[in-house]
């Protein structure tokens, strides 16, 4: 390809120093590891802004760092409701409201808490369906971690040395990085994670913040930037009264309903993948901080991971007069950059032909996941190079740990020792903690390796999981805010829920997409215009399914008596007073700030 | 648990620090036509550095604090 893609010694020292650095936490940590509990749950040790940082990165995998630039470019500013509006709410919902009952009731994981407060069949159905989703999802971004690498041609050079042939980073990538996380994993367990992750976001600062600097600069500011771009892409708000006009293609309603309750909820408040981090923290106080400490980031960093995308479309495309159609239409024109020709959103290209995608108009399909290589590779010289490769390779290391240490602690307490051994002595379960953490990985690997082969059934399996996890919140929010709410009820609530999200999904089609996968694959009853309100809408009817049949059941059912729900439900748990102190180290007026200041970045940009 | 987080951080940030203001005053091959003609690596690294010293001088005064009490 071009001069840009040699790295020098230089890049490769940095990004093996950061391999060497987090191994060596996991070596250092390991011998504060004596029981289940010091490698599953930390020993709930960390301090807050720990916990915190490690919650928003958790979260923070390459999936979300490249897709978050790719749908800058794609959709513009309104990508910023996958912040503001699809987590910050949420985030301050479960450090106010949930923690209590997480934290206070002794869980040691969210299916767990599940058990106390419904039945075993509720934790069941949430513990197996989680464990086989997060390792699914660990190998979907090993694999997509290892495709970019290949794509970016970055390695060749050194695999050339090794004497083998380029299809062999693919191999490299994903054997060096399952090697890495379950090293340090294995050591030191959650901790480790924990520690890793917190690193990883200073990483990822240090590695995108410049780079949104010399795009900035680049493109003439920021005056420059909204000059470049169409109006429909400066704005977050100002189109969404219709959905043709905007580039989402969806309205308020559904987007607000959809993203910003259901979907956002269902995640940030009941994925035990962040839970965890805020579960280890060392005190009730701390535990309710975790997620609003987190959120202040949170609400910033679309600066660093949306703002490329946008950058990039304006870099690319001096004149933008189009939508997203325009944008595939023109070929990406050479910038205005002469020392690097190559287009910042190259079109995409199939792997096995070299060919060019095209799409049914002929017109080559856009490959938006190149954004942010695309531009460490412009504007970074060696030497800052490695700095931000080894960001974005910080966070697809984190996002595979943050699954894989949310599968070992689920596994061994709720699926191991739950059903299949119980009552043996704590020695046993920390090894089986550990074996768990190997299976994990390897798991992961072989995932990666099924998905590299049948490349469709990436879109089936994150189907799955959509249909899975679209209900949870009803249940969470019935099972902490109504006493009578059963167990029967959970699990019927959840399953019927899960089903309809299904149905919906099989009876409904994006405008444009194809029966199958997209949707319609039972029969096609409605057309939505964008697939992302076909998304939206499916939450929403499956939330609501969930919740209707969860109260009908419950109501049907026995329900538990009050002395069985303490510290489980909102009307039988004692306020948490242990926040005092400065008004900042509290989580209601935290809480507050941090909804004020989202209000404000919403106001700015609308 | 364990150790202060602020000290392994501070000790990357300077590590990557001083690599790079080395490799911004030294290195000669570093194309900074790309960073649009700023030795980005010698600034960078520099914050880098500072932001490292920050880190470890922060949990370096905990420590004293608490070895003192």
């Amino acid at each position: 390809m071009h001069q840009s893609t040699e790295l020098h010694w230089i890049d490769y020292l940095v990004i093996l120093i950061y391999f060497g650095f987090v191994l060596a936490i996991g070596f250092i940590l390991r011998r504060f590891i004596r029981t289940s509990s010091d490698f599953l749950a930390s020993g709930r040790s960390i301090p807050a802004w720990v916990a915190g940082l490690a919650f928003l990165s958790a979260n923070l995998g390459a999936q979300e760092v490249i897709g978050m630039a790719a749908s800058g470019a794609k959709y513009g500013i309104a990508t910023s409701h996958f912040y503001w509006l699809g987590a910050i709410p949420a985030m301050v919902f479960v450090g106010i409201f949930m923690m209590p009952f997480y934290y206070g009731s002794k869980a040691r994981s969210v299916p767990d808490y599940l058990s106390l407060r419904f039945d075993e069949k509720t934790r069941g159905f949430n513990a197996i369906t989680f464990a086989v989703m997060t390792v699914m999802s660990s190998g979907i971004s090993m694999y997509a971690m290892a495709l970019l690498i290949q794509t970016l041609h970055i390695f060749d050079s050194l695999v050339g040395a090794l004497g083998l042939p380029n299809t062999w980073v693919f191999h490299i990538s994903i054997i060096v990085s399952a090697i890495i996380v379950l090293g340090y994993i294995f050591l030191g367990g959650l901790t480790s994670a924990i520690y890793n992750e917190v690193i990883q976001f200073f990483l990822i600062v240090a590695g995108f913040l410049p780079l949104v600097t010399l795009g900035l600069i680049n493109v003439g500011g920021w005056e420059g930037l909204k000059e470049k771009l169409k109006p429909a892409y400066l704005h977050a708000w100002a189109g969404l009264d219709n959905p043709q006009h905007n580039p989402l293609g969806v309205e308020w309603f559904s987007l607000i309903m959809g993203l910003g309750f259901v979907l956002s909820f269902g995640y940030w408040c009941t994925d035990f993948l962040v839970v965890q981090r805020a579960m280890a923290a060392d005190s009730m106080a701390s535990a309710r901080r975790t997620p609003l400490i987190a959120a202040v980031p949170k609400m910033l960093f679309p600066f660093l991971v949306i703002l490329p995308g946008l950058l990039a479309l304006a870099l690319t495309s001096p004149v933008n007069t189009g939508g997203p159609d325009a944008a595939k239409g023109s070929p990406p024109a050479a910038s205005a950059n002469a020392t690097n020709p190559v287009s910042l959103i190259p079109p995409q290209t199939n792997p096995e032909t070299g060919q060019i995608v095209k799409d049914e108009k002929g017109e080559p399909v856009l490959n938006y996941n190149m954004v942010i290589p695309n531009m460490l590779l412009r504007y970074f010289p060696s030497g800052m190079l490695g700095i931000g490769l080894t960001a974005l390779l910080a966070s697809f290391m984190s996002g595979m740990a943050g699954n894989v240490t949310a599968f070992n602690t689920v596994w061994t307490y709720d699926i191991y020792q739950s059903y299949i051994r119980r009552g043996e002595d704590d020695r046993h379960y920390l090894r089986m903690a550990q074996f768990a953490t190997v299976f994990g990985v390897a798991a992961s690997v072989a995932v990666a390796y099924f998905v590299a082969a049948f490349n469709n059934i990436m879109d089936v399996l994150q189907l799955v999981f959509a249909f899975v996890n679209a209900p949870l919140f009803a249940t969470f929010l019935l099972g902490m805010f109504w006493k009578r709410a059963t167990g029967h009820g959970a699990f019927f609530g959840l399953v019927i829920g899960t089903l309809a999200a299904a149905l919906h999904q099989g009876l409904t089609l994006s405008e444009g997409a194809t029966p199958g996968v997209k949707g319609a694959w039972i029969a096609l009853l409605h057309s939505y215009p964008s697939e992302m309100a076909q998304n939206f809408w499916t939450a929403i009817y499956a939330w609501v399914v969930c919740f209707v049949v969860t109260i009908v059941v419950s109501l049907f059912t026995q329900p538990r008596p009050d002395n069985e729900l303490r510290g489980l439900v909102y009307s039988l748990t004692e306020k948490d007073t242990s926040a005092r102190g400065r008004w900042y180290t509290r989580p209601v007026p935290l809480g507050i700030g941090v909804l004020i200041l989202t209000l404000i970045l919403n106001i700015i940009f609308f | 648990m364990g150790i202060d987080l602020r000290y392994p951080i501070g000790l990357l940030f300077a590590v990557f620090g001083v690599l790079l203001v080395l490799y911004g005053l030294l290195g000669g091959t570093a194309d900074y036509s790309r960073s649009l003609g700023i030795n980005v690596n010698l600034w960078w690294g520099l914050i880098m550095l500072i932001f490292g010293g920050l880190m470890f001088f922060a949990a370096y005064r905990k420590s004293g604090k608490r070895g003192s009490s």
